[in-house]
Order: C-alpha cells, then sequence, then structure tokens
C-alpha cells in the first residue's frame, strides 16, 4: 500500500440486475491514481468507465471490491460516507445542462457545497464571485440561471462547484464532449490550470483518446466493463499493445503524413462494441479481434505486467512469455 | 467591485424580470388570457357580492312570492326564481360558495399530497414508498363522489363535511403526480451533483427537485380547482352539499329542475354559470401549463 497513490481501486465490480439477466458493467478492475496526476479512463459507450467514475464518488455502492482513499476503504454508497469525506472527492459530469438545476441560479448553485460544508458563514458573495473568476467567468453572471448560460458557460459553473469545497480528487466524466470544439481546449486548458493551483488529482473518463494524450498521465483502456490495456500515456501511444487498443489508436483521424506515421499499422475496425448483457466468452474482445488465437474464446486472459508500469490483458502476450 | 456591482443592481434578485417572462408567454395565448379574465371576474364578484348585486338580501331567508318565477327583464336580467328571489344575485353569491370550496379543498390537499409525493418519487423502491402508494392507490380506487356521498349521508350533510370528503379523495392525484416527476429528477445529474456535495434531504427534496414540479403542481391546482368546483355543484345537486337558503350553483340548478323546461331560466343560468368558472380555470390552467413547457424546452 504505498502512499503515492491517492486512490486505489482494487478488484471493484459492479453488476445490475435486470430483467434479461446480470450487466456486468464493471467486471473486476484495478488501477490507482498517483497524487497530483490525472489518470485518464477510455472506452467505448458501455464500456463501464462512467459507471466507475460513479462508484468513486459514491452515487452507486460497488457489488464487491474495494476503493480506498488515502488508505482509508470508501466502498460504500454517498449516503453513508462522511462529510469530511464528500468535501475531498467531487466530480463534474458529461452534461452542464443537465448537472446544473434549471430553477437554481448560478449563486444558489455555487453556494451550495459552501453553506453545506461550513465554509462560508453568511454573505457568501465574496467567495462566489472568486470562484467565478477562477473558472473565467464574469461575476455578474451570479444572479443568472443555467438556461441563459453558454454551454461551456455552464460546465465552468460546474467545475466551480467541484472547486468550491477544496476538493483533493475530481472525477471529470468527459467533461467536454458535450461542448463545441471551440470551448474544450478553454475547459481542458482551465482544468489543467487549477489543478497544479491545487495540486489536484483527476481521474478524467473520455471516448477522445487525441485528447487524452495531451491531459493524461496515465491511461487505463476499458472494454466491457474490464480493463484491457493499462501504460503511461507515452507507451500507451507509442508502443500500444492489446489489439483493441492498435485498433482504437489507428482509428483517429489525423492530418499530416508525420502524424499518419506515428499511428500503429492500419487495423480496419470490425462490429461494435456487443451488449453488456452477452459478453462473448474467453477474452470478450475476440469477435472482432484481428490477431486472434484459438485459446481466445475458451480462457480469458489475465492481466500480464509486460514492461515497468505496463499491463495487459492479451493471450498474445500470455504466449510470448510462456 | 463587488459593492459596485450592488449598486448598480446587477447583483440584486431578479424577479420582476421573470414575471415579464412569464407574462409574456402566458399572453401569447389569447384564450390563456381569456381564462385568466373570466377567474379573475369571478373572483371579484364573489368577494364583492353584496356589492355589485342588485338585491343582496336575496341571498338569505327571502320570500316574494309575488313576484315568483318571472322570466328575465330588466328589474331581474336572470329572472326570478320559485321564491322570487333574483336568480342573478344568487348566482353570484353562489360564486362565492364554489370558489370558497375549491380554495379550501386545494389548500387542505396539496401540501401533504405534494410532500408525500416527494418523499415517496425521491424514495422509490425502497419501504417507503411502498406504503405511501398503495395507501394513494387505496383512496385513488375509491370514486370521490361515492365516497362524499357516503360521508355526506352517514354525517350531516353540509358544505364543511362536503369539503372534508372531496379532500380525503383529493390528495393521492397530488402525490402521484409529483412521484413520478420526483422519481425521474432524482437521477438527474443536478441532484447526484448535490448528493454528492452532501447536501441534506430536505434541500434535495424541497430545493432542487420541487422547484421543476412547481410548473406541474400550479396547471394541476388551476385545473382542479374546475372539478372540486364540478364535484362541490354534484353533492348540492343531490342534496348533500350546501343546505337551503345558502345560494349554491348545485342547489339551485336542482331546484330549478322541476320546473323545466317551462320556467327555464331558473336552472339555465346557473348552469351557465358553472360552465363559466370551469371554462375559466381550464383555459388558465392551459395557459399556466403554456408558460412551464416553454420553459422546459
Amino acid at each position: 500500500m504505498s502512499s503515492e497513490n491517492i486512490l486505489e481501486v482494487i478488484n471493484l465490480k459492479k453488476y445490475f440486475k435486470v430483467s434479461k439477466g446480470i450487466i456486468k458493467a464493471v467486471d473486476d478492475i484495478s488501477f490507482n491514481v498517483k497524487y497530483g496526476e490525472t489518470f485518464g479512463l477510455v472506452g467505448e459507450s458501455g464500456s463501464g468507465k462512467s459507471t466507475t467514475g460513479h462508484i468513486i464518488v459514491g452515487l452507486y455502492a460497488p457489488t464487491s471490491g474495494k476503493i480506498l482513499f488515502e488508505g482509508r476503504d470508501i466502498s460504500m454508497g454517498v449516503e453513508r460516507r462522511p462529510l469530511a469525506l464528500k468535501k475531498k472527492i467531487q466530480m463534474v459530469f458529461q452534461d452542464p445542462a443537465t448537472s446544473l438545476n434549471p430553477k437554481r441560479t448560478v449563486r444558489q448553485i455555487i453556494e451550495l457545497p459552501l453553506k453545506v460544508h461550513g465554509i462560508c458563514h453568511g454573505d457568501t458573495t465574496q467567495k462566489v464571485a472568486e470562484l467565478l473568476q477562477m473558472v473565467e467567468l464574469p461575476v455578474e453572471y451570479m444572479e443568472r440561471y443555467p438556461t441563459e448560460l453558454g454551454g461551456g458557460e455552464k460546465q465552468m459553473v460546474a467545475i466551480a462547484r467541484a472547486l468550491a469545497v477544496n476538493p483533493s480528487f475530481i472525477v471529470l466524466d468527459e467533461p467536454t464532449s458535450a461542448l463545441d470544439v471551440s470551448i474544450q481546449a478553454k475547459i481542458i486548458n482551465m482544468l489543467m490550470r487549477v489543478q497544479k493551483e491545487f495540486n489536484l488529482s483527476y481521474l478524467f473518463i473520455t471516448h477522445n483518446l487525441s485528447l487524452m494524450r495531451n491531459v493524461a498521465s496515465r491511461v487505463a483502456i476499458m472494454y466491457l466493463g474490464k480493463i484491457v490495456e493499462l501504460a503511461s500515456t507515452e507507451e500507451f501511444f507509442y508502443n500500444p499493445l492489446h489489439p483493441y487498443t492498435k485498433m482504437l489508436l489507428s482509428s483517429i483521424p489525423v492530418i499530416t503524413d508525420e502524424e499518419e506515421a506515428m499511428k500503429p499499422k492500419k487495423i480496419i475496425s470490425t462490429g461494435e462494441i456487443p451488449g453488456a448483457l452477452n459478453v462473448p466468452p474467453g477474452c470478450s474482445f475476440h469477435p472482432r479481434c484481428p490477431e486472434r488465437l484459438e485459446v481466445c474464446d475458451k480462457i480469458e486472459p489475465c492481466m500480464l505486467e509486460i514492461a515497468p508500469g505496463h499491463f495487459v490483458k492479451c493471450h498474445l502476450y500470455n504466449s510470448a512469455r510462456a | 467591485m463587488l459593492e459596485k456591482l450592488k449598486d448598480l443592481g446587477i447583483l440584486s434578485p431578479r424577479k420582476a424580470e421573470d414575471y415579464k417572462k412569464a407574462w409574456y408567454k402566458f399572453s401569447r395565448n389569447p384564450l390563456s388570457v381569456a381564462g385568466l379574465v373570466i377567474v379573475i371576474v369571478v373572483v371579484a364578484l364573489a368577494i364583492l357580492a353584496p356589492y355589485v348585486t342588485p338585491y343582496p338580501h336575496h341571498a338569505e331567508y327571502y320570500v316574494d312570492f309575488a313576484n315568483a318565477n318571472q322570466p328575465p327583464s330588466l328589474a331581474h336580467p336572470f329572472g326570478t326564481d320559485q321564491f322570487g328571489r333574483d336568480v342573478l344575485t344568487r348566482i353570484i353569491f353562489g360564486f362565492r360558495y364554489s370558489l370558497m370550496m375549491a380554495a379550501t379543498v386545494l389548500a387542505i390537499v396539496t401540501p401533504p399530497g405534494v410532500i408525500l409525493g416527494l418523499i415517496a418519487g425521491y424514495y422509490r423502491d425502497r419501504w417507503i414508498d411502498t406504503v405511501i402508494m398503495r395507501i394513494a392507490d387505496i383512496f385513488v380506487a375509491v370514486p370521490p363522489l361515492v365516497l362524499a356521498l357516503s360521508i355526506c349521508a352517514v354525517l350531516e350533510p353540509n358544505i364543511f363535511n362536503a369539503m372534508m370528503a372531496v379532500s380525503l379523495m383529493w390528495w393521492p392525484w397530488y402525490t402521484r403526480l409529483v412521484y413520478s416527476m420526483a422519481s425521474s429528477l432524482r437521477m438527474e445529474p443536478f441532484v447526484q451533483a448535490a448528493e454528492i456535495i452532501g447536501a441534506s434531504k430536505i434541500h434535495i427534496m424541497f430545493k432542487e427537485i420541487l422547484p421543476n414540479c412547481l410548473g406541474a403542481i400550479l396547471t394541476k391546482v388551476t385545473l382542479d380547482a374546475a372539478w372540486v368546483i364540478i364535484l362541490g355543484s354534484a353533492l348540492s345537486f343531490v342534496g348533500l352539499g350546501a343546505q337551503p337558503p345558502t345560494p349554491d350553483l348545485g342547489t339551485m340548478l336542482s331546484d330549478g329542475a322541476k320546473y323545466m323546461p317551462t320556467i327555464w331560466w331558473i336552472t339555465v343560468f346557473p348552469a351557465i354559470a358553472i360552465a363559466v368558472i370551469v371554462l375559466g380555470f381550464n383555459l388558465l390552467g392551459d395557459g399556466i401549463r403554456d408558460i412551464y413547457a416553454a420553459e422546459a424546452r
């Protein structure tokens, strides 16, 4: 249990019971987030990346497994977490149009965490104004309603709300994917700036690989509830190992030949992520895998550390070792 | 800088502007405005009844057989009834009882109905949800008129018992309305955000969820006002609501029905009066719904 990790996720599972069976939204994943780093969690829609984020902030209680935050077990729902813990972990949602109450003004929205955690007593105007300035919004926005703001501005308000309690860890659940491209860069730059300023740790959830490359220091890639590859960002982009990673990287659209050369050999993406109800046996990626072996549909591969800090879950590397 | 902003009024609450916007949306539909006008006129007439009616004393014990059953004339625009009382006067006084009944019933049922719905919706799929909603279902299963009839028949038939009976039947509709909204709103990210922050259940229910239900509640209250008036009149019609000589629109209908169709004015004018109030509240309710529907878009 090293003390450099702010968050450790150990064998986390989250199953949902539905009428047709059990959905294994998150199936036995482990990773850790170091103090002050941005840990990227990538995957297609339905891969369980958002569920993971929701479990960490406590919106769902895990089915099994552990989450340690600063060494303390926090694998329970948000209702049972102490207030002091809620102060440390915050979340920014994907769509600011739904994460801000349309019936409450910007001031009321930002004020809530200040009041709940007793950061401000009495007049909160000063503190709310400071927070708005921190996210580069004009102070006049205080009495506006979210519906009167632009998408990017709303997301800024959501970020200000998350920052209000002075947290140490923020889950960013696709914070820019609902926004215009022109605003994405601004939001990302701001997030990076406040991260340095307050020494924050981020869990950055996205499906946008190019974005990940710019913000994350380590990346884990999820497929059908499982992490298939985990590596430092550099390793991940220059030396991808899992066929799924290669497939995703080769499908990033690029402009220059130079960039094209950096990409792994072209692999045509085939098929789509199967439904979470009928996860293929063995390695769940095998029906789409261009390099599948005979064992792939029978035995599930296990996670192996191929290089220091570079983990992959694939039979290709199992057999290479054997 | 903050002081300066406050001086400029930028940081002041901006209710006036919100009302202006709401009025703009509302007034774009002339029917809604017509509904509002009808409701205002009816309420004003009811409040000012002793001053605006030609024969205020006709609303009490009063008999003048010399002038009984007079057809509409200049002196009695809606004619007189079998006791010689002015029908117009009694209709305007009748508004009082209809509106009072609607206001009382809705004031009694809305708060508990809404609060129970909020609790059940927020705690969806827990035992408290089951308890509240099954009890609500039991009350919904009994037709309001039937229960009101039996209560008024067992107890003394008067307007108070009629109101209690109707209230007893009416709250579950508010519980159901708010329940359906709250149980979907609680999954909204803004509620999840408040939970992550650590806001209290009371805050989440009343400050995050309830404001988003108010439009629907207000619309329902307005539309229900019409229904309660109809129900109250129905109870009076069968003799279980307001008792004579109280001028109630339902009582007037049943009294006049015996003389149909020859002395039609005793029945027809109160019937039109009920229709007008009901129409007014319905149009107003639609207008209020338009305000909130436009907001949701």
